[in-house]
């Protein structure tokens, strides 16, 4: 087990370091962030000043190895934007984005799952073959429209919950949060459930295939033959067996609903980090989105940690010690 | 007692309740405003970032010597009157018995400190320095009289002064005497840096509302300044929520979450209106323009001749005569805009009154055959995609107005960060793009946009084409030396007359800019686009000052 963890932090480091190769790459490549931010009544020497602070003026090798020198001593560098230091940036709006992504993921779970062995266990009735359509209408509609069309029903229409921002925070452990007030829950449901919209089409659909093929397993009809209660079966035996599809792909998807709630986040003005990303990749602040991106990146490969670990724990076959990748 | 009795004093209790509620009801009525801006800001330091979205937040909590009005005219703000007492003299007098929202009082030594600190903040994205520069010294006279001397004739030193908001010496921790020294000040002690003004008591200023918190991302909180100079401000809280995106900023308003959007798209100001919400329009004073390569060696651009095209003043002409500037304002723009025939729009300080030069595509096409390109030629016209309203819009239908007297142009359009780093690398020979003057006055759009290209004095920073002509130059820069405003407005009115006829920029319209609230408020429109939530008003009431 121990050395399963070693190698794999190993391999995530070296994705890491090429990712940080990459963005600083293809930012340098779009163009000056200079020319964005300076005010245009600037002089051509204030423009040159600007340039030389920014460390922008070295060429892109030196610029890269500083850059990697700092990290190795903990600093991601300073937003060209705000000045500040780009992690205490992103760390800030982290509690607001992981709440809206907890609460998504948790709609489509608690949602999805049951709905989607519902499906499974009766494909061919009314309920499961709406459900099915339901699904298809989840993932297929775009995302912005979705919440666009959610603001417009719930917020201008009806007038029931607000139309964007995030409610008023409760301070939980030095957190901002703002899933324990009544006005921050108005303000979550409705960028939550755009949010979870897609996974929960996701897991509807993967949970009615695992339950179907699960179903039709020799040990759920040994289990039926035993008299064991439906209820048992379905809830010990098949649940256990399904989760483990759900679980990978459910893994990969909290992340990028972390990382890249972009949408989302820019359509109901929350103040995450995906909106974060999207407003520095417009102002080129680059020392943002580097940081930004290798903390995506980190996240990512901690969760996949997670999910092959919840595996062991799921399945009693799998034996972390033999699996090379 | 008898289920009857118990019914009718449950029915009694429940009658008292209502009633007692009713007394209970407010006792004052809360008037708070909400405001959805467009852009945030990005720190409540009135010294940190020179730009739109942070202006017009500071302008709240700290106020300036000078003000703008609606038409940036200057104005007295934190000063009463002022006068130039030689060419690099100027004495500004201090209104009086003015304090801060703690209480202390505001005095000339503020003001020093302010213009001092401006070059000591770091990492400042977008320095203010760019309006300091000019200061040689400052002395204060006395509490409320201030003397200031520029390195050379300054007549802007007033807009100039109104960009610099006056912070509190003694809130950011000195209370020496502070002396003005132009390579650094002295009895400054340590000054509190952008991320400190984050807290309500170092971001104590003179204006009508004072911080209550700053959530970035999400809103940022003022509540009414009740030690304020300028008479008891409207409202108990102002409420300043960023929503980047424009449909989400309209649903906030149709949905009632905010009082007043700023920059509404215009395709959706019908469907504001017939909600029953008020829009104001006003113009700006953005010009939307045209630049073309003026320096012989124009990156791709086909010529018959082997010669630039755009050297030659017919074919400027002719390019200026084949644009129907009046369609695109009302095709492409709706309306919302109106067609330019000078760099500032009329009656702001030195502009002509001119008109849009004629749309005229026979004598356009006429020009072209005497300057010698019968055929024409082939040219790129670079434009930004996400930084002007309609920007591409607007390229590709002067590219086809072009089509018809023989020029084929190919419009290559990007994202604003890229077209502005190739714009200014040279890399287009012929580009749109658009520029606000901060100033409210023509000098502005003169010296950056069209006069020769100079580093070491600052002048023709935006003039990518490197347009040259020295007649115009010395009019504006005899302009800049010249204090007299009078004199002033003449010589930029010849300098535009001098660069409108030789057509070395090519005006297309104006932008206008609207709001759009409840129709409960009342807000005037500003040339600079600045929404500013103390001149936001009750419908009905007396107009700002």
């Amino acid at each position: 087990m121990l050395v399963y963890m070693i190698r794999r932090f190993g391999q995530s480091l070296f994705a890491i370091a090429a990712m940080a190769l990459l963005v600083f790459v293809g930012v340098y490549a779009i163009g000056n962030p200079v020319d964005i931010l300076i005010s245009p009544e600037a002089t051509e020497l204030d423009r040159e000043a600007q340039i030389i602070r920014l460390g922008l003026d070295k060429p892109l090798w030196e610029q890269f190895l500083l850059y990697v020198v700092n990290v190795a001593r903990g600093d991601l560098g300073n937003s060209f934007v705000y000045g500040t230091p780009a992690l205490t940036l992103i760390l800030q709006r982290l509690p607001a984005t992981l709440e809206l992504a907890l609460v998504a993921l948790a709609i489509s779970v608690f949602l999805g799952v049951p709905l989607g062995v519902i499906a499974g266990l009766r494909p061919d009735t009314a309920a499961g073959r709406s459900i099915m359509a339901g699904s298809i209408l989840g993932f297929s509609l775009p995302n912005f429209w979705q919440g666009m069309m959610l603001i417009l029903i719930f917020a201008v229409i009806l007038g029931w919950l607000p139309a964007g921002g995030r409610g008023t925070t409760a301070d939980v452990l030095g957190l901002q949060l703002s899933i324990f007030t009544r006005d921050g829950l108005a303000h979550l449901i409705l960028p939550a459930i755009n949010l979870a919209l897609f996974k929960l089409s996701l897991v509807i659909r993967l949970a009615r295939a695992a339950t179907r093929e699960v179903a039709l397993q020799d040990y759920v009809k040994f289990a039926r033959a035993k008299g064991l209660s439906e209820r048992r079966i379905v809830l010990v035996h098949i649940l256990k067996t399904i989760m483990i599809p759900i679980t990978t792909v459910l893994g990969l998807e909290l992340a990028s609903m972390i990382a890249f709630g972009i949408v989302t986040e820019t359509v109901f003005s929350w103040p995450g980090m995906g909106k974060l990303l999207i407003d520095s990749i417009e102002l080129l602040d680059r020392p943002v989105i580097v940081a930004y991106l290798m903390l995506t990146v980190f996240m990512i490969v901690m969760i996949n940690l997670v999910v092959d670990v919840l595996y062991a724990v799921l399945d009693p076959r799998i034996n972390l010690k033999d699996v090379t990748t | 007692m008898t289920a009857h009795a118990k019914t009718l004093r449950a029915r009694r209790i429940a009658i008292a309740a209502v009633a007692l509620a009713g007394f209970a009801a407010p006792a004052a009525e809360a008037k708070d405003l909400t405001i959805g801006v467009s852009a945030e800001a990005s720190s409540i330091d009135p010294h940190f970032h020179a730009l739109t979205p942070n202006i017009q937040v500071r302008w709240n909590t700290f106020e300036s010597l000078v003000g703008q009005d609606a038409t940036q005219k200057v104005q007295p703000a934190l000063a009463e009157k002022w006068e130039a007492i030689d060419d690099t003299s100027w004495r500004f007098h201090l209104r009086k018995d003015v304090k801060f929202s703690n209480g202390t009082p505001f005095t000339a030594r503020d003001v020093i400190y302010s213009v001092c600190r401006i070059p000591l903040v770091k990492d400042s994205p977008s320095p203010f320095t760019v309006y300091t520069k000019p200061i040689v010294d400052m002395k204060a006279e006395d509490d409320t009289t201030l003397l200031i001397k520029t390195v050379s004739p300054d007549p802007l030193l007033p807009v100039e002064l109104a960009q610099v908001g006056i912070v509190s010496a003694s809130a950011l921790g000195t209370t020496s005497p502070i002396t003005f020294g132009r390579e650094g000040c002295e009895g400054l002690g340590t000054v509190p840096q952008a991320p400190e003004f984050n807290k309500p008591e170092i971001a104590i200023g003179t204006g009508p509302y004072k911080l209550v918190s700053y959530t970035r991302g999400d809103r940022i909180i003022l509540e009414r300044n009740d030690a304020y100079w300028g008479g008891k401000p409207q409202w108990d809280k102002v409420i300043i929520r960023p929503v980047t995106s424009d449909a989400p900023r309209v649903a906030a308003l149709l949905a009632g979450d905010v009082d007043l959007i700023e920059n509404p798209p215009s395709q959706d100001l019908d469907r504001i209106k017939k909600g029953g919400f008020k829009v104001v329009s006003g113009l700006s004073n953005r010009l939307i323009y045209l630049h073309m390569d003026q320096e012989g060696d124009a990156p791709s651009l086909t010529s018959p001749t082997g010669k630039n095209p755009f050297l030659d003043p017919k074919v400027r002409a002719a390019i200026s005569k084949a644009i129907n500037r009046k369609g695109i304002v009302e095709r492409i723009m709706g309306g919302v805009a109106q067609a330019a025939g000078e760099l500032l729009p009329y009656p702001m300080f030195g502009t002509l009154n001119r008109e849009p030069e004629t749309y005229d595509p026979e004598g356009a096409k006429k020009l072209m055959v005497e300057a010698g390109y019968p055929e024409g030629f082939e040219v790129v016209l670079g434009t930004p995609n996400d930084r002007y309203v309609n920007d591409e819009k607007i390229a590709q239908a002067v590219a086809q107005m072009l089509a018809r007297i023989g020029i084929k142009v190919k419009v290559e359009a990007a994202t604003a960060s890229q077209f502005f780093s190739k714009r200014n690398k040279q890399e287009y020979p012929f580009y749109l793009s658009g520029w606000s003057a901060a100033t409210g006055d023509t000098s502005s759009p003169l010296v950056t946009l069209v006069a020769t290209f100079d580093k070491a004095n600052g002048r023709g920073t935006t003039n990518a084409g490197r347009y040259s002509n020295p007649k115009m130059d010395a009019l504006v820069i005899e302009a800049m030396r010249t204090i007299d405003d009078a004199k002033r407005a003449e010589l930029l009115k010849q300098a535009q007359t001098v660069v409108l006829d030789d057509h070395g920029i090519l005006p297309l319209h104006f932008e206008v800019t609207s709001w759009a609230f409840k129709p409960e408020f009342d807000y005037t429109p500003r040339t600079d686009q600045y929404t500013f939530a103390f001149e936001v008003k009750s419908a009905g009431s007396a107009p700002a000052k």
